[in-house]
């Protein structure tokens, strides 16, 4: 799949170490990492955060903080950028060595054309009229596949969607033709869909500019589908290299191994869900406890504008007991539904019943005993905690917002067993969230959510935020919760592996209304919808020969959305 | 910098206020921060112990040898020499501290309170009660608050005030021009924590709007406060300067006060008589200067991203704390 041996070297890292100063004491960062990159090749560097990917990255352009110490030798195209001068580092920035960032809405310049930020890159190294500079951006943003470039050159960044900013990112990466693209996760911003796209984008740069690219990411299915060799990187020390074929098929290191091992795939939760599907069989039908139908969102538009609707006719059930995973893309209106049943957002159509109190119109105050049965989980565990209170006054608010203890000190006792049921020291009560790592954050909010025995918690995208590794022991741990409490739950993720894992039905939102539902079996294995299909193949397995084959059933599904059996997402 | 002690456990010693943030600094941060908290110290002292401090009371014209004498140059009883109006100048720049010290206090005790509680309502609750407070903050933007001193001062006193209502002129002027500062301050960080995922955690616990107001945003919005802190009191002090020096001030034998004390020596200056005016003018310049260095280190070691820090030594640490300092990034 690589045109092995076929380029020359043109990134050289020898024994790279790059020291931090922070507030709490020197911290080595990288740890004499040694790389070495050819042209037309794909090094992915792979590692959770903190494990020093991105730093050894930034490096390449020269991008650290003043902060930082750097020793060691970064060879790009003959030039050592850890010595040379500003000047030439300019030179080396764009030419030699290209960036694509993260996110793209952050990484242009909102009130700039995206020709005029493209030809900024082009002027900054040549000597070239401003008419010259218009033609190639329109010729690179040809190239990178965004449609009638010859008018969409003057449009500002906000007229493009994610995706197409992406692309944008990466034409402006091109343009210069360097010798090296870093990619530091590229694609991490984006749905999955969307993914594919740039993936195939990426791969093409690889092949019509050879470009040698080092990809940065924690996703190993994105690594499995570009990547033509594969580094693991862990606490700044880099464990294992080898290619990406043979890293996946017998990984060497304890760590890859364990890192391999907790990608969440499908198929996973399939005996699980059947086991579980049994045992409510023989409980008996339960009650209901959320019932939505015809369920309609809307937000207001601004003046002139109209409403918004993010929700649009849903209808479905959970059962007490139930674990629903509602699967979608960013503005699929997944997170509004969640939102919706704990009474953050207001319901304007059609139907909601939360607990037996409808949701339509609901007043504030005759809803809020209704709470003390509803818990939620939030997505990022570093904002949900309040800074300034420990752990232990964090998770007893609900006990004494609902009187059930006058003060958190009183409240210590339940605490405690809360914080060990989520597999926590009982010493972390003491500790501040900042204190904390994300998956430990994460318990915690899991032990506040539980607190006052809810009868339904509402999980938005829990593990979106956490590594691969920690992700996996936090979905145990829901599974093991959810068994022992017995709540329903409506787990929102837009990570179908991940909601196979738990959910005993799923739901696949598109575009605000419900495509497809179903038992986890059904809707993964065989999907009707042709948006779930898509979905499941664009979803990169980590396997670099599986997901060649996947790639391929991709291309075709892509051939028949072109033929118009699904309108175009973007 | 505090790498002896530990991330977790920090001591209570270093997480006192300006403490810490002294541990913290570094470089010419850390020279501005000292330099403001020296000059803030010797200015707190000499207000405390004036009576011991000052060689003669800031109205006493004659000791046990008769009258001091008008324009006496420095030296001999008097270090600094005396005013126009007798008195002696170095004793009136000392007592003089102790004026500038309750106008701080009284405006700033005046104007935190209620800035505070309007910015904490405005922000959390928006709405018609949002836009009338800012409405009506605006419009106080565009009051001198000199020309309010004086009215005020007017209002108060006839314009001739004894200490108390020089002082409560000079505050409540300064209070007005300020609440909407605190205000405007606190309202957008109220703003800005109100979408915190923590406070909607909080409204899904059920949490009454009281008990998040001041529980979870209050606490959390209260960052930027000791910079507009410092600001404040010194314009406290030049307004109440600028009273002095405009004949709105304080009598002399009310208490001792800059502003007056310049205001009288305008005609010394053509006479070479310099004395009566570099002191009193020094004092304001050093005790402005002095709070709005401690202001601005305070606002730059908040902020990581304006804080210097030693360079890193290439030395082994534990890796721990990476992701930590990959955040910082």
């Amino acid at each position: 799949m690589s045109p092995q041996a076929s380029g020359s070297e043109v990134l050289q890292i020898d024994d790279l170490a790059v020291t931090f100063a922070t507030d709490g004491g020197d911290v080595k960062a990288v740890d004499g990492v040694s790389l070495s990159v050819r042209s037309g090749e794909v090094l992915a560097i792979v590692g959770e955060s903190g494990s020093g990917k991105t730093v050894t990255a930034k490096t390449i352009l020269g991008l650290l903080p003043e902060t930082a110490t750097t020793s060691g030798v970064v060879l790009v195209d003959g030039d050592n950028v850890i010595e040379v001068s500003r000047a030439r580092l300019r030179e080396i920035r764009g030419a030699g060595a290209a960036m694509v960032f993260q996110e793209p809405s952050t990484a242009l310049n909102p009130v700039f054309t995206v020709g005029w930020q493209i030809a900024e890159g082009i002027r900054a190294h040549e000597k070239i009229s401003a008419k010259e500079a218009r033609a190639r951006a329109i010729d690179i943003m040809t190239r990178v596949g965004i449609p009638d470039a010859e008018h969409r050159v003057d449009y500002y960044p906000h007229q493009f969607s994610g995706g197409q900013k992406q692309r944008i990112v990466i034409a402006m990466a091109l343009v210069l033709n360097p010798e090296i693209i870093v990619a530091d996760e590229p694609t991490t911003a984006l749905d999955v869909t969307v993914q594919a796209e740039i993936l195939d984008l990426l791969r093409r740069c690889r092949d019509e500019f050879n470009a040698a690219i080092v990809l940065i990411t924690h996703n190993m299915g994105v690594v499995a589908d570009l990547a033509d060799r594969v580094a693991v990187m862990y606490q700044g020390k880099l464990v294992e290299e080898a290619d990406s074929v043979t890293l996946f098929n017998s990984p060497q290191d304890e760590y890859t191994k364990r890192l391999l091992a907790a990608v969440p795939f499908i198929g996973a939760g399939t005996a699980k869900t059947r086991e579980r599907a049994k045992e409510r069989a023989e409980a008996g039908p339960g009650t209901t406890v959320v019932k939505a139908e015809g369920l309609e969102i809307e937000y207001p538009g601004r003046l002139g504008k109209a409403a918004f609707r993010a929700v649009d006719g849903v209808s479905f059930e959970i059962a007490a007991g139930e674990v629903l995973g509602l699967v979608g893309e960013s503005g699929s209106g997944k997170t509004t539904i969640g939102r919706a049943i704990a009474g953050l957002t207001r319901v304007t159509g059609g139907s909601l019943n939360v607990l037996g109190h409808e949701m339509l119109g609901f007043r504030e105050g005759d809803f809020r005993p209704i709470r003390h049965d509803i818990g939620f989980v939030f997505q990022d565990p570093a904002t949900s905690f309040n800074p300034l209170q420990t752990i232990a006054e964090c998770v007893a608010e609900p006990l004494i917002v609902h009187g059930k203890a006058p003060d958190a000190a009183e409240a210590r006792g339940k605490v405690d067993e809360l914080l060990e049921a989520v597999q926590l020291p009982r010493s972390f009560g003491d500790r501040f969230p900042h204190e904390l790592s994300g998956g430990q954050r994460q318990r915690a909010s899991l032990a506040r959510a539980i607190a006052l025995q809810p009868k339904l918690l509402i999980a938005d995208e829990p593990t979106s935020a956490l590594d691969v590794s920690v992700q996996l022991k936090v979905l145990e741990l829901f599974a093991e919760i959810q068994k022992q409490f017995g709540f329903a739950a409506l787990f929102i993720s837009h990570d179908l592996a991940v909601v196979d894992m738990l959910a005993d039905r799923i739901a696949v939102l598109y575009h605000g209304k419900l495509v497809e539902e179903g038992i986890g079996e059904d809707v993964l294995v065989a999907p009707k919808h042709p948006y779930t299909q898509r979905l499941l193949a664009s979803l990169p397995v980590p396997d670099p020969v599986k997901q060649a084959a996947k790639r391929k059933e991709l291309d075709r599904i892509r051939g028949l959305e072109r033929e118009g059996v699904l309108s175009e997402a973007e | 910098m505090t790498q002896e002690t530990p991330k977790i456990k920090r001591s209570i010693w270093s997480r006192i206020p300006l403490i810490r943030e002294l541990a913290q600094s570094v470089g010419w941060q850390r020279g501005m921060l000292v330099a403001g908290l020296v000059i803030i110290v010797v200015f707190l002292i000499a207000a405390a112990f004036a009576q011991w401090i000052a060689p003669y009371g800031y109205n006493q014209l004659r000791d046990d040898d008769g009258l001091f004498g008008a324009q006496v140059p420095p030296g001999g009883k008097h270090l600094l020499g005396t005013t126009v109006g007798g008195y002696d100048v170095l004793s009136r720049v000392i007592w003089g501290s102790q004026t500038a010290f309750l106008v701080i206090v009284v405006a700033v005790v005046l104007s935190i309170f209620a800035g505070i509680m309007l910015g904490l309502l405005s922000g959390y609750f928006g709405g018609w009660l949002d836009r009338v407070l800012v409405l009506v903050c605006d419009a106080i933007y565009a009051f001198p608050s000199l020309l309010l001193a004086i009215v005020m001062s007017i209002v108060l006193s006839g314009g001739k005030s004894s200490l108390f209502f020089g002082i409560l002129a000079a505050a409540i002027s300064i209070t007005v021009v300020f609440i909407p500062q605190y205000f405007r301050v606190i309202r957008s960080e109220v703003v800005r924590v109100k979408s915190e995922a923590f406070v909607e955690s909080a409204k899904v616990i059920g949490a009454s709007n009281w008990r998040i107001m001041f529980r979870h945003v209050l606490r959390n919005s209260t960052r930027t406060l000791p910079l507009i802190l410092t600001l404040n009191a010194s314009e406290a002090i030049l307004t109440l300067a600028g009273l002095g020096f405009l004949g709105f001030g304080i009598e002399p034998t009310a208490a001792a006060e800059w502003g007056f004390d310049l205001n009288k020596s305008i005609s010394d200056v053509a006479a070479g008589i310099w004395w009566t005016s570099i002191f009193p003018g020094t004092a304001i310049v050093l005790v402005v200067l002095g709070i709005t260095l401690v202001g601005e280190s305070l606002n730059d070691l908040a902020d990581p991203r304006l804080r210097t820090r030693k360079r890193a030594v290439a030395v082994d640490v534990d890796s721990a704390e990476i992701d930590e300092m990959e955040e910082a990034i």
